[in-house]
């Protein structure tokens, strides 16, 4: 039974790693463009909820209402200046501004709150768990998988329901033919990221209360994010979710063998995934 | 082609075989540079040399190769740790140990390879990034070098360290300033034979592939160029050579720890600032790149953070605005080639030049 346990916890942080995942999957599924800095946004996010909890005395969930704005609006602006122009053919340019941007996001994160570790407190909700029959879940994990469910529906319905996910659709499968439709390619792009960027605002807020992080800890939540993405399927947001999951159970699988094994052991996951199936489980066709 | 003594190939120009000359000059000065200067001047120049032999390699990858790794920290920390492995439990004396450094990294670079080829672009940089975390983590398990917490080269194996005996009796210095004077001619070695090595190679006609699959991989293969052969090669040299630079740099620190040798930030972040700032896709770039990082850090390396935020704006701002680098700039204005690796076809008689295509 405690295997039973062991996964369902699992599952959980599988959803955390989804809330990762699905900004990343978003960004590249449109403008084909793998943002190094995502994981270190994460942290800022964390520390911009973190600032309104401490400073504004807010509950966290109120944080992030007040957070996801600004983010977004960080987002299109970043988008606008800096990653419209970097995006083409040539691979070398976009990877090496995110990455500029990845390093100078983690040290002003250190110049301005130094590398002690943060968390964001929400009192009970830290503590409080459910009795599922075959195991007890923490309400916390339960609520970040249940975010990521919510986040994916809300973003299924946004590509296939309105005239934006059309715009998303249209430019992602040939930005040329869609702007001359009308669709002003830079425009659309900036709102993914922005969208992008409010999901991460998410994902921040559970990180944050999850566990303690630092301004260090981003390239690490990047890469899982990465792993997921990757697994699931380019520009698939339920293959994500799968992606995340097997991630999760397998660091938690590893960790409950040697709690060494835990990261390396979702590392190995992913390379035997990627080796059997080389286009991830759910490859949409044509990305 | 060259049936007629009246046309000729040539790639060197006057410029180039006066800076030829020059550079032989310096690198014989170099040689004796440790009889001229203080420790830690030397221990700057070591730097200089080190961080030079990974950005050639990194350039070599991402330049010419279009192979943009971000885990080359797998084969600094692997070359260092066989290095330290190989002295530590088997008793090699340090100055072999280095070779096997780096046959470990050439070793390791298989499997990368094998796995990241899978992977396109974006995603190819991201999964090296993993296979590094993956050897950084298992590594970080082998007890016998520290395991998480690292360890220091034993004492007798700095005292025997072939040559180091040589040089404290010459130089009459103490054993950790022989230590520093042998490991800058080793690296002093490495950068003649790296650059030399790659110049050579990319004159050769594998070379010429190279800078056609870069250009363009359809071309390059419609016209007989082995892309996927040339992927390998030049992701196994630049293993090889990162491996031994990596076993070189922790001969000279003489202590090492798996979050030090797997640096992301020190191994790929500051050598791909080096090739960006200086000009990707040449070999005077990352000269010029190594230059300017050395200089930035002397500046402001005490201000910490500071020091990254302006490292990490810089690499941004030469990618938006000036994306061919400090010695694209250079060579748009002046045409200077240091390293000259275009073709042109020359005339004899006539003395006038033709010249060949642009990136040949």
């Amino acid at each position: 039974m405690i295997w039973v346990d062991t996964v369902i916890q699992g599952v959980l942080l599988g959803g955390l790693y989804t809330l990762f995942a699905t900004g990343l999957s978003l960004v590249f599924g449109i403008m084909r463009l793998v943002n190094l800095a995502h994981g270190d946004f994460i942290i800022f996010g964390a520390y911009v909820i973190l600032v309104l909890v401490t400073w504004m005395g807010l509950d966290p969930f109120l944080a992030v209402l007040i957070a996801m704005p600004f983010m977004f609006a960080l987002g299109y602006v970043l988008q606008i200046v800096m990653l419209n122009k970097v995006i083409g053919d040539e691979i070398l340019p976009p990877l090496l501004v995110t990455f500029g941007l990845s390093i100078v996001v983690q040290n002003v994160l250190l110049e301005g709150f130094t590398a002690d570790t943060q968390r964001i407190h929400a009192q009970e909700l830290q503590i409080a768990s459910v009795d599922l029959g075959v195991a007890t879940v923490g309400v916390l994990p339960l609520l970040t998988f249940g975010s990521a469910i919510l986040v994916i529906v809300i973003l299924q319905q946004i590509f296939y329901r309105t005239s934006l996910g059309r715009a998303f659709r249209a430019t992602s499968d040939d930005p040329v033919t869609a702007s001359l439709m009308g669709i002003k390619t830079d425009n659309i792009f900036a709102i993914a990221t922005g969208i992008a960027m409010v999901v991460v605002t998410i994902s921040a807020l559970y990180l944050g209360m999850r566990a303690s992080f630092d301004p260090a800890i981003g390239p690490a939540r990047l890469i899982y994010a990465f792993e997921a993405v990757i697994i699931g399927g380019l520009g698939s947001f339920w293959g994500t979710l799968v992606g995340g999951v097997i991630i999760g159970v397998a660091q938690v699988l590893g960790a409950a063998v040697n709690p060494e094994w835990q990261i390396l052991s979702g590392h190995v996951a992913f390379i035997i995934v990627l080796l059997v199936r080389p286009r991830g489980l759910f490859p949409k066709a044509g990305l | 082609m060259s049936q007629s003594s009246k046309y000729s190939v040539e790639t060197k120009t006057r410029t180039s075989s006066i800076f030829g000359i020059c550079l032989i000059l310096l690198v014989i000065l170099a040689v004796f540079v440790p009889a001229l200067v203080s420790r830690s001047v030397l221990q700057d120049l070591f730097f200089i040399l080190t961080m030079l032999v990974l950005a050639q390699f990194w350039n070599l990858l991402a330049g010419y190769g279009g192979l943009v790794s971000v885990g080359q920290q797998a084969f600094v920390g692997i070359g260092s740790y066989i290095f330290f492995g190989a002295i530590i439990l088997w008793g090699v004396n340090p100055v072999p140990a280095v070779l096997l450094g780096g046959l470990a990294a050439l070793a390791l670079a298989v499997p990368i390879a094998f796995f990241a080829f899978r992977l396109q672009g974006a995603y190819f940089a991201i999964g090296t990034w993993v296979c590094a975390e993956v050897t950084r983590l298992i590594v970080a398990q082998w007890k016998q070098v520290g395991g998480g917490t690292g360890t220091s080269m034993p004492r007798d194996a700095r005292k025997e360290m072939w040559g180091s005996e040589w040089i404290a009796q010459v130089f009459d210095v103490r054993a950790s300033a022989a230590l520093d004077i042998l490991a800058y001619w080793l690296a002093l070695v490495l950068v003649v034979l790296t650059i030399g090595g790659i110049y050579w190679l990319l004159r050769t006609k594998r070379g010429l592939g190279l800078a056609a699959v870069r250009d363009n991989l359809e071309a390059a293969e419609s016209v007989g160029v082995g892309a996927t052969r040339m992927k390998w090669v030049v992701f196994l040299v630049s293993a090889f050579g990162t491996g031994l630079t990596g076993a070189i740099i922790y001969l000279q620190k003489a202590r090492i720890s798996p979050d030090a040798a797997f640096s992301l930030v020190d191994w790929t972040a500051f050598v791909l600032f080096i090739v960006v700032i200086g000009g990707i896709g040449t070999i005077e770039g990352p000269i010029i790149g190594v230059l300017v990082l050395f200089t930035l850090q002397s500046l402001f390396a005490d201000y910490g953070t500071w020091y990254l935020i302006l490292l990490g704006a810089s690499g941004i701002f030469v990618m938006l605005f000036a994306p061919r680098g400090i010695w694209g700039m250079i060579t748009d204005k002046t045409g200077l080639q240091l390293f000259p690796i275009r073709r042109r076809l020359t005339i004899s008689n006539k003395n006038n030049e033709k010249k060949g295509n642009e990136n040949g």
